[in-house]
């Protein structure tokens, strides 16, 4: 699998590290009620599909990249830097 | 028998070589295969479950049969298809998979029990009493079945990765690759053209039709010699593409050195490809099946291409006598070709009733099929049955089968796709964009003609280069071959008695389907897995699709009903040294030294891990003959004088911005914001799951700049960590963070006369230099940076210093430490002093305790991570088990980390455990073994004494819960 890292270009997906869901990114206000926090800490949709996810370029320019893959045969759909927002 | 003229061999070069002890010789361009066969072996292996006598099947990396030890000693290599290995000077090769000779294989007694070892005999017989499966059933059934020997020896020749880079990948160098890399090597793209053989042209090796006049194989060579020459195109021989994977990158495994004795000074034998491609072609051609028919495994039976591509590109003639027994067009060659060569041919039998095969010195035989074939070790005769049903025998010692040809599809199943039966070639073919960026060309896509494969990597490099945005260029089609295949399906001879071989490698017969088909294995899958057909190391190349049409006729379906067949990575088995090149040993994981790792090695000190880094464990002196010895008088040393410890693996991250202030309060627990500049303060860091991640230091170096500390090992957990917080969670801070872990060597130097060696060593007088505080110094003109903290209760310093002055700085701090009395000190010294502290490490901040486990519940403030998560029920309280310090009670007693702890005299049975030991050592200050552990409500059971329980080391002792630390409670060594 390749990724396209939008400061690096193209690279080997062994250059990025995988977190997880890009869910991450939307933290809850301090003090959201728990169901709120527990659904962020815990809580993962696992769609046959596109999946919003987040990669480091642990490797490379240390930028985390917010990706869109498709689960079922790893297509990346979009990629743009995790710091620019939805 | 070699034939006198004809042939891709240098004639002028004969090798020496020995099978099974006894010497033969061949020729350059032979393969092991043809170079036997030239020398009058037939008999090349034993089956793997019956231990049947094999020949050679095939002349390609399709072989089920010839697979044979090659090399000797620890260059002994398994497995190796002998119609793959170049012959070279010298070449050592056994048979294996026999005792104690080929010939008289006693294992062949499993041959006489076949009735009873038939599909799924394992699953249903080992199956009593279980525990009998791992003592008894496996041994036993490892040793008669099996594959060759691993020679137990280290590999005495490296492997290598690599990386590859180009526009357009072509897999294959037959008609149709070639072709589709002169296409898109004219448009100027980059190209690599890589194919398994040692030459080019595939198929055309072996055929004597000719291309545009010329030899087949001469047009080839001449067009590959051409591409060579130009600097866009990388040609790769003896490179088997193996696997299609994500976003267009495939392995592909080189066999740069296999051809010869041993691999030239500093080359690899192997080199594993990893090649990112934007667009490619696979030509990959086709490979012949096999049909079945009692008896039909025996030595001499072979593939119908095979008996011809070793007569025309060896000039070997596979037997004396030869029969051609073919259900399509393409056998006729083989009698035609065989026949030139002046082979006696005595019969071309086709299976079809109302074709016309071309007329020569042979039995035409139409409407008939062979039913059965007679000899021990190799063919002697064959059964033929005609249309009228009446039988006879002839006699000939090769019988050369074709079944029809299967696309050789593999790499378009890797990423899933299934391929799809084509009733008009009566084969599967790839489904379309089974791998994104991938075509398909050729033979491989059912283009089974010489010019249609052409045409065919002529469309598809133009529809690729479109693509990738060339200008396709304009190329004639050579002259070639065009007809078109004709084919009647035959899977199996329908109306015979005995077995009729599917799967040769694995042994499995169209019984073994028919036997799962009746016991309701009707799904491919579940027949693959009753059977194991498919299985072996051929992955079924030659089976597969001959198992489908026998499970058609079973079912009286079409198979295209029945399922389809799937592949997957690798093409052909791929040595784990290759996958694995350059990770054994030293290269297994990074090895990362501190800068006083000479220094180390000079006084003789061991090392020992710590993450990636190799840290000094204790530094011996004369006379001391224990680690403990050192590791006690390190540890006194550093109370009662001074001594140097490298710290320099310690995680260290630059935090810097006009909210690197703001930014350290969240993703710290406590508050870093209000800590002035030069000022360090103990840091504690959570993950939003309230548990804790690390510990370490903050220093505040100005208003905006600072420098914290992690653990060894969490240092690049926590530097994604924070660039993690720092980009996707807020990211409208101002504050940007680097890694500065390797830019600077630090040294602690601990205990008592710390302050009378770091002061003697500034450019500067230190001046009042408190507990915590931090600063720029100066150390022979070299800006340094000076902390006063202390992770021994000692009055101690960390002094960073430049990487590069690190191995001077170390050497110049222990000179100095010696004549106070003092001296380099270890990672064991370091835990001791540490442990005497009650400080904390990863054995206990393992990812489960929470900062209140670790009584530091307190420092923890809304509005930073895991704040929240960490009120939840059950992360606090008394149930939970909490850090205390463990005594000895009696002073001999030892210890061990990972014991539990249960209460005096309580059962030693999981139900009573009441926590567990992290953390150990011998304590030179108390003079007894103390530990850290967790305990249940530990922090309200001071004074208790428990029972240590450990059940995997001797050693029952009991240990009083004792507050920590166990040293210096008020802390005033520290601050003195
Ligand atoms: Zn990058």
């Amino acid at each position: 699998m390749r990724l396209t890292c939008p400061l690096c270009g193209d690279r080997d997906s062994r250059e990025f590290s995988y977190l997880g869901s890009a869910t991450l990114s939307d933290r809850p206000a301090d003090d959201a009620p728990f169901d709120a926090w527990h659904e962020y800490v815990h809580l993962r949709d696992n769609p046959a599909g596109p999946n919003a996810e987040l990669w480091h370029h642990v490797s490379g320019c240390s930028a985390w990249l917010h990706v869109v893959r498709d689960t079922r045969n790893h297509q990346v759909l979009s990629i743009r830097l995790a710091e620019e927002g939805a | 028998m070699r034939l006198e003229t004809g042939g891709l061999i240098d004639r002028a070069a004969p090798l020496g070589f020995r099978f099974d002890g006894r010497e033969y010789s061949g020729f350059q361009g032979d393969t092991l295969a043809s170079a036997l066969l030239a020398g009058g072996v037939r008999l090349m292996g034993r089956s793997f479950k019956y231990h049947r006598p094999r020949g050679v099947l095939s002349a390609g990396s399709d072989e089920p049969n010839a697979l044979m030890e090659v090399g000797t000693g620890a260059r002994r290599r398994p497995n190796t298809r002998a119609t793959v290995q170049e012959l070279y000077e010298g070449l050592e090769a056994r048979s294996q998979n026999r005792w104690p000779s080929l010939a008289w294989d006693a294992g062949q007694v499993s041959d006489l029990l076949a009735p009873f070892l038939g599909a799924g005999f394992y699953y249903k017989t080992f199956m009593w009493p279980a525990a009998f499966w791992e003592r008894v059933y496996e041994p036993l059934i490892r040793r008669a079945a099996g594959l060759g020997r691993l020679s137990g020896k280290r590999d005495p020749d490296a492997c290598d990765k690599a990386f590859a880079h180009c526009d357009l990948l072509v897999i294959g160098a037959g008609p149709a690759g070639l072709m589709a890399a002169l296409m898109a090597a004219e448009a100027g793209a980059r190209v690599i053209l890589a194919d398994e053989d040692c030459r080019p042209g595939g198929r055309l090796l072996a055929e004597r039709e000719q291309v545009d006049g010329a030899p087949g194989h001469a047009w080839a060579a001449e067009l590959w010699d051409a591409l060579a020459q130009m600097p866009n195109v990388t040609p790769m021989p003896r490179t088997t593409v193996t696997g299609a994977y994500d976003g267009g990158t495939f392995g592909a495994l080189e066999r740069v050195a296999e051809h010869m004795a041993r691999p030239p000074e500093a080359a690899p034998r192997l080199t594993f490809w990893r090649i990112a491609a934007r667009r490619a072609i696979l030509a990959a051609g086709a490979l012949e099946r096999p049909v079945a028919f009692p008896h039909n495994d025996r030595p001499g039976v072979m593939l119908a291409g095979a008996a011809r591509a070793y007569a025309n590109r060896w000039a070997v003639a596979p037997g004396r006598r030869v029969a051609v027994f073919t259900n399509n067009d393409d056998g006729w060659r083989t009698a035609r070709d065989l026949s030139a060569q002046g082979i006696e041919v005595a019969a071309l039998i086709d299976s079809r009733a109302g074709v016309t095969p071309p007329e020569g010195p042979w039995q035409l035989m139409t409407g008939t099929h062979v039913t059965d074939t007679r000899g021990r070790l190799g063919l002697r005769a064959v059964q033929t049955r005609d249309g009228g049903g009446r039988h006879r025998w002839l006699e000939v010692d090769t019988l050369a089968v074709s079944g029809g040809w299967n696309p050789a599809l593999h790499l378009t199943c890797h990423m899933n796709g299934r391929p799809r039966w084509n009733p008009a070639i009566h084969a599967f073919v790839p489904a379309s964009d089974a791998v994104p960026g991938l075509d398909v060309a050729g033979a491989a896509l059912g283009q089974f003609s010489t010019r249609g494969a052409m045409k065919s990597g002529q469309y598809r490099a133009r529809k690729a280069l479109e693509a990738l945005g060339f200008e396709p260029p304009s190329i004639p089609v050579p002259n070639a071959e065009d007809t078109p295949p004709r084919l009647s399906p035959l899977w199996q001879v329908p109306r015979t008695r005995g077995r009729a071989w599917l799967d040769f490698q694995n042994d499995v017969t169209v019984k073994d389907v028919a036997l799962a088909h009746a016991e309701n294995f009707r799904s491919v899958e579940h027949m693959k897995r009753y059977t194991t057909l498919g299985m072996a190391t051929d992955q079924g190349k030659s089976a597969n699709v001959g198992a489908l049409g026998v499970m058609a006729d079973l079912a009286g379906r079409e198979i295209a009903q029945i399922g389809t067949t799937t592949f997957r990575p690798p093409y052909t088995p791929i040595d784990i040294a290759a996958l694995g090149a350059g990770a054994d040993g030293r290269g297994f994981a990074p090895h990362r030294l501190p800068p006083s790792h000479a220094y180390g090695l000079e006084r003789g000190a061991p090392t020992v891990e710590a993450g990636l880094w190799h840290r000094a464990a204790y530094y011996p002196r004369e006379g001391e003959t224990h680690w403990r010895e050192s590791c006690d008088r390190e540890a006194r040393m550093v109370r009662q004088a001074v001594g140097v410890c490298d710290v320099t693996s310690l995680g260290k991250i630059d935090v810097q911005g006009t909210d690197a202030a703001a930014f350290l309060d969240r993703v710290y627990a406590n508050t870093m914001s209000t800590l002035k500049p030069g000022r360090v303060r103990y840091g504690l860091m959570l993950r939003d799951d309230g548990f804790v991640m690390d510990d370490g230091t903050c220093a505040r170096l100005g208003p905006e700049h600072f420098v914290v500390t992690t653990t060894t090992a969490a240092a690049g957990q926590v530097m994604a960590h924070l660039e993690f917080c720092a980009q996707c969670l807020w990211p409208q801070l101002d504050v940007a963070l680097v890694s500065v872990t390797e830019a600077w060597a630090q040294c602690a130097i601990a205990g008592p006369k710390s302050r009378d060696l770091v002061d003697g060593l500034l450019d500067a007088p230190l001046g009042a230099f408190p507990f915590m505080a931090c600063g720029e110094v100066s150390v022979r003109g070299v800006g340094a940076r000076l902390f006063r903290i202390s992770f021994s209760g000692e009055h101690a310093y960390e002094l960073a210093v430049p990487a590069r002055y690190g191995d001077a700085l170390f050497r110049r701090l222990v000179d100095r430490a010696e004549t106070l009395g003092g001296g380099p000190y270890g990672m064991e010294a370091l835990n001791v002093l540490r442990i005497e502290k009650g400080l904390l490490t990863h054995a206990e901040l393992h990812g489960r305790t929470t900062a209140d486990d670790l009584g530091l519940g307190r420092m923890v403030k809304p509005g930073s991570i895991g704040h929240r998560m960490r009120e939840r029920a059950g992360l606090s309280g008394r149930w939970r088990e909490q850090l205390v310090g463990l005594e000895a009670v009696e002073p001999g007693a030892r210890l061990n980390g990972g014991a539990r702890l249960v209460a005096a005299g309580a059962a030693q049975v999981r139900q009573m455990d009441q926590g567990y030991v992290t953390s150990v050592c011998w304590s030179p200050q108390l003079d007894r073994y103390i530990a850290l552990g967790f305990l249940r409500d530990g922090r309200n059971r001071t004074g208790e004494v428990l029972d240590i329980v450990d059940h995997m080391r001797s050693g029952a002792a009991q240990a009083q819960v004792v507050p920590l630390p166990f040293f210096d409670p008020e802390g005033g060594r520290l601050r003195a």
